[in-house]
């Protein structure tokens, strides 16, 4: 669908910019924009590296061990379908607080682990489970506390205030988060 | 508003004290451990780099042609309807396919308007509080070969809603012009 979605932006702008007569402007914008990515990935490098550094600091701590151990309630309400020992939990937990803390690259590994989980529990089914549903609402509802990116690219492009969003970002996430947990809860009763 | 503003910007200084201050309680090489996670960062801008500049060719196109101009005309009328700025719509358009192709078009924001404006905040805001929806979900589901994924989009959806209406309301009590 991305492949599509990519060769429509490309396309559709060269005919309109042709009609419009900005086929020059697109000329120079093809040049400047690769030149952009570069100059951006450059500045990221720097604030990337800064939070992957001190999450690793977090983790050998042993804080991230012991927020597992602090959801493990959380969990037992969300997946009531769910055996409590069962490893499944520890993905599942993993998942939410790599996304809470912004590592969406890890939480991607641990996220699959948990839905091969799930589905063995369900029995092998082509169907999704309600708690594959309730993980992947929960997932998509965005849990990130820390806009890590927003706040670099803000930085990057001048921002006076590069983090004067995360107030109103966590209070917007908490918003959507809620809602994605009650229309969970909700359909898991009534569908 | 200026107590909101402080307490943001004081989160990210605090975190780093709590961590720092933990590790090294606890004993740890807290310096060593710094530099094994910041080889991490390297890895995950490289795996962004070839993506980045992928998009924000297309999206160089798009701005430079008036194509985008052509959507947010479209979907004005609507958008304002329910207060919603017609400048956003195409950020959370793309927002559900692709974080990057959104994050091209933020950057767009920010340099149209300005990072610190009423439209480069909500759209910050925006873009922290919502997920790569269609992505997401055919990825996992993709990998782990469910055909049947019931009511998930619908949540994922009604979630990314609740998401963009309460990014409005707090971005409007910032007091933000």
């Amino acid at each position: 669908m991305l492949n599509k979605i990519w060769a429509y932006m490309i396309l559709s702008g060269i005919i309109v910019a042709s009609f419009q007569g900005n086929i020059s402007i697109v000329g120079t914008a093809v040049l400047d924009s690769s030149k952009e990515a570069v100059t951006l990935c450059i500045t990221m490098l720097g604030i990337m590296s800064l939070w992957t550094g001190i999450i690793n600091v977090a983790s050998k701590a042993g804080i991230i061990s012991g927020m597992t151990r602090a959801i493990a309630p959380l969990l037992r309400l969300l997946y009531p379908g769910v055996d409590r020992n069962h490893i499944v939990n520890e993905y599942i937990a993993s998942n939410m607080i790599s996304n809470v803390l912004g590592l969406g690259w890890a939480a991607t590994p641990v996220g699959l682990k948990a839905m091969k989980e799930l589905k063995k529990i369900n029995g092998g089914s082509r169907v999704a489970s309600k708690d594959m549903c309730t993980f992947l609402i929960i997932n998509m509802s965005s849990l990130q506390l820390i806009p890590v990116n927003i706040i670099a690219y803000r930085s990057q492009y001048g921002s006076v205030s590069p983090s004067s969003i995360l107030l109103a970002a966590i209070l917007a996430t908490t918003c959507s988060t809620v809602a994605g947990i009650i229309f969970a809860m909700v359909s898991r009763r009534v569908l | 508003m200026n107590l909101l503003t402080y307490i943001s910007d004081s989160i990210v200084p605090l975190i780093f004290f709590v961590i720092t201050g933990y590790a090294l309680i606890k004993g740890n090489s807290v310096f060593d451990d710094f530099v094994e996670g910041a080889k991490d960062g390297f890895a995950v801008v490289r795996d962004i780099l070839p993506t980045l500049i992928g998009l924000m060719l297309a999206v160089g196109i798009l701005r430079a042609s008036g194509v985008l101009d052509m959507l947010a005309k479209l979907f004005a009328p609507v958008a304002n309807v329910v207060c919603f700025p017609s400048e956003l719509v195409p950020i959370v358009t793309a927002k559900m396919f692709s974080s990057s192709a959104a994050t091209g078009l933020l950057l767009d924001i920010y340099k149209e308007y300005g990072p610190d404006s009423y439209l480069g905040f909500l759209a910050s805001v925006l873009m922290s509080c919502s997920e790569t929806i269609f992505y997401t979900v055919s990825v996992y589901f993709g990998t782990v070969q469910i055909k049947k994924i019931r009511y998930t989009v619908w949540g994922a959806l009604f979630a990314t809603l609740a998401g963009i209406i309460g990014s409005i309301i707090v971005t409007n009590c910032y007091g933000i012009r």
